[in-house]
């Protein structure tokens, strides 16, 4: 191996590891807010990478009916209470967001040149559809039973999972797709040379963490997540409702995950299938963080994309075991580091 | 006692299991007045609160600012302004003082009202400590600031009626009397305050009303300074050693 060869893995390493580490963020943050370990997370990756390759090849994405179904199962699970209490304003805008979003923006996507309307106006319509279904499923799969033990919510998170492989078969068959790339420059300095979708991949992974750092820190909304996350009791106290946590920080992990997708769909062909994987690694730098600290997950994340490039060039054939086999030293080296963390006050 | 009251208690009952830990409680709180509830250790003074807070599944009936409340439910009962202090504060501990006032303005906020940094104003004004460690985290105070943030933050809430649970436990006897100061000074204010009390002898002397409630029961209720001179009161609860507590609340 050569220098020109350690820059380009690390170069690949860099761009995957902030893919990890945005999705490692998510697990910390909807773990510490929910206590629900969130294997679907992935699973955005890949409906994201999916609907903007739809999208791309002019077809209107099956996921949107999607969102219009889970909508309609919201509604009417939640109307006839409201109709009961008579609060009109809160019934109208779970209508609003559930059901009238949903319908105009398909009957949008039918009207519009999906295919011709460029770039931006493609990722902005994936995540229209693909974000609001993070609060529906949160409605509709955990909030029931928020208050039960983590295996509980672990093994609903399975079930979420497994469901969403089996219908993203269905929405998108189970040929791989690639999108264009954001950008084909390329950029020499001396022996290095980078490409357009490493940097936007970098520059989105920056803003994005700016961004969440900004919410969490000045925000009250922002602030009564992260109470939620340290206190229940007191949060509840505060008339924090656990729902509303809930929808917001998967409001958020949605975001997250599909734009995760759309970052690397350029990058690598994506399968119905393909986003388990690459949550799963975000999920190991998420367990180098002990599940509650980002920057830790975020470090982790780098590291298992750096490892991942490195292993593809020595030893391709055994780079996913590597990297998964990674976690067995951090774990051995959590659980000898900390012996009563369920004391803790 | 006047027609309305701000609080109204009927028969409210809270088990845990099979084991009855309020049977039957009837209590009420007006506008304006400081209620105190004494009692023993495990008479269920915290259990009442939590359930008249919905933090509990109770039977019975609570009627709050008017309206009846068949089981409360904690976001409910917020954002209806009341608010509770728990005895064990509750407070969000990696967060600084400021972002846990700002927080107990939460629900307020999310009903359209934005004037959460006057009210912050009012409560640095009530509690200079809190101003001058406002960066700081909640984790990192002493005892006696912890329990005047978490007055403090309950109070972001502009709360009907504050229910303080314990608010002197565990607190070196100056800091007491600084909390007493405060309940008294929030008296004055005009906050409805239901304060329950292992200090009996200093909860008397603030409160307006008071009920000693034993083994999940009301036993004995009456006009605060009346009940302190009650000799099965003396004797069970202040004692004639126990002069030491009425001088702190002086």
């Amino acid at each position: 191996m050569d220098a020109q060869i350690a820059l380009l893995l690390s170069q690949d390493g860099i761009t995957n590891g902030a893919i990890y580490a945005l999705l490692a963020l998510a697990l910390v943050m909807v773990f510490a807010v929910t206590r629900i370990i969130f294997i679907p997370q992935g699973e955005f990756v890949s409906y994201g990478a999916l609907t903007m390759a739809m999208f791309q090849t002019g077809l209107v994405p099956s996921t949107i009916w999607l969102l219009v179904i889970l909508g309609i199962v919201v509604v009417l699970l939640d109307s006839l209470a409201l109709i009961k209490t008579k609060q009109n304003q809160k019934l109208f805008k779970l209508l609003g967001i559930n059901l009238a979003y949903p319908l105009v923006l398909a009957g949008l996507l039918y009207l519009l040149p999906v295919k011709d309307m460029g770039m931006l106006l493609q990722t902005l319509f994936t995540l229209a559809i693909l974000v609001p279904m993070g609060p529906m499923l949160y409605r509709l799969a955990f909030q029931p039973v928020a208050s039960a033990s983590v295996l509980t919510l672990l093994i609903i998170s399975v079930a979420v999972h497994v469901m969403m492989v089996g219908l993203g078969l269905i929405f998108f068959g189970a040929e791989g797709l690639r999108t264009e790339a954001f950008s084909d420059a390329r950029f020499e300095w001396g022996m290095l040379s980078v490409n357009g979708q490493t940097l936007w991949v970098i520059a989105s992974f920056f803003s994005l963490i700016t961004a969440l750092y900004l919410f969490f820190e000045r925000t009250i909304y922002g602030k009564a997540l992260r109470a939620t996350a340290l206190n229940r009791v007191g949060a509840r106290l505060m008339g924090i409702p656990p729902a509303l946590s809930g929808k917001l920080t998967f409001f958020l992990a949605a975001l997250i995950g599909a734009l995760s997708g759309i970052l690397i769909a350029p990058i690598t062909t994506i399968y119905y299938d393909t986003g388990f994987i690459i949550g799963l690694k975000g999920f190991v730098a998420a367990i180098i963080g002990g599940l509650v600290s980002y920057p830790l997950a975020a470090g982790g994340a780098i590291l298992v994309g750096l490892i991942e490039a490195f292993s593809s060039f020595w030893a391709s054939e055994y780079k996913e075991i590597i990297v998964f086999t990674l976690i067995i030293p951090v774990l051995l080296w959590r659980s000898l580091r900390s012996h009563s963390m369920e004391d803790e006050e | 006692m006047s027609a309305t009251p701000l609080l109204q208690v009927k028969d409210l009952s809270v088990s845990y299991g099979k084991i009855e830990a309020l049977t039957k409680a009837n209590l009420s709180v007006n506008q304006g007045q400081i209620v105190t509830v004494i009692g023993p250790n495990g008479a269920g003074k915290t259990t009442l609160l939590s359930a008249i807070m919905g933090l509990l599944p109770s039977q019975g009936e609570v009627t709050f600012d008017g309206t009846i409340e068949k089981v409360p439910e904690v976001e409910r009962m917020v954002s209806r302004s009341l608010s509770l202090v728990p005895e064990k504060r509750e407070l969000f501990s990696d967060m600084s003082v400021s972002d846990n006032l700002v927080l107990g303005a939460f629900q307020r906020y999310r009903n359209g009202q934005r004037d959460y940094k006057d009210t912050l104003e009012e409560i640095y004004s009530l509690f200079p400590r809190l101003k001058e460690r406002q960066h700081q985290l909640a984790g990192t105070l002493s005892g006696g600031e912890r329990q005047m943030l978490a007055v403090g933050r309950a109070l972001m809430g502009k709360p009907k009626l504050l229910m303080l649970d314990e608010p002197s436990l565990g607190l070196a006897p100056l800091i007491v009397r600084e909390i007493f100061r405060i309940i008294t000074e929030l008296k004055k204010r005009g906050v409805s305050i239901l304060l329950i009390e292992q200090n009996a002898r200093a909860a008397l002397q603030v409160a307006d009303y008071a009920y000693v409630l034993e083994t999940g029961q009301v036993v004995m209720e009456g006009v605060a300074h009346e009940l302190s001179d009650s000799p099965q009161i003396i004797e069970t609860y202040l004692g004639l050693g126990g002069k030491h507590q009425a001088i702190l609340t002086t």
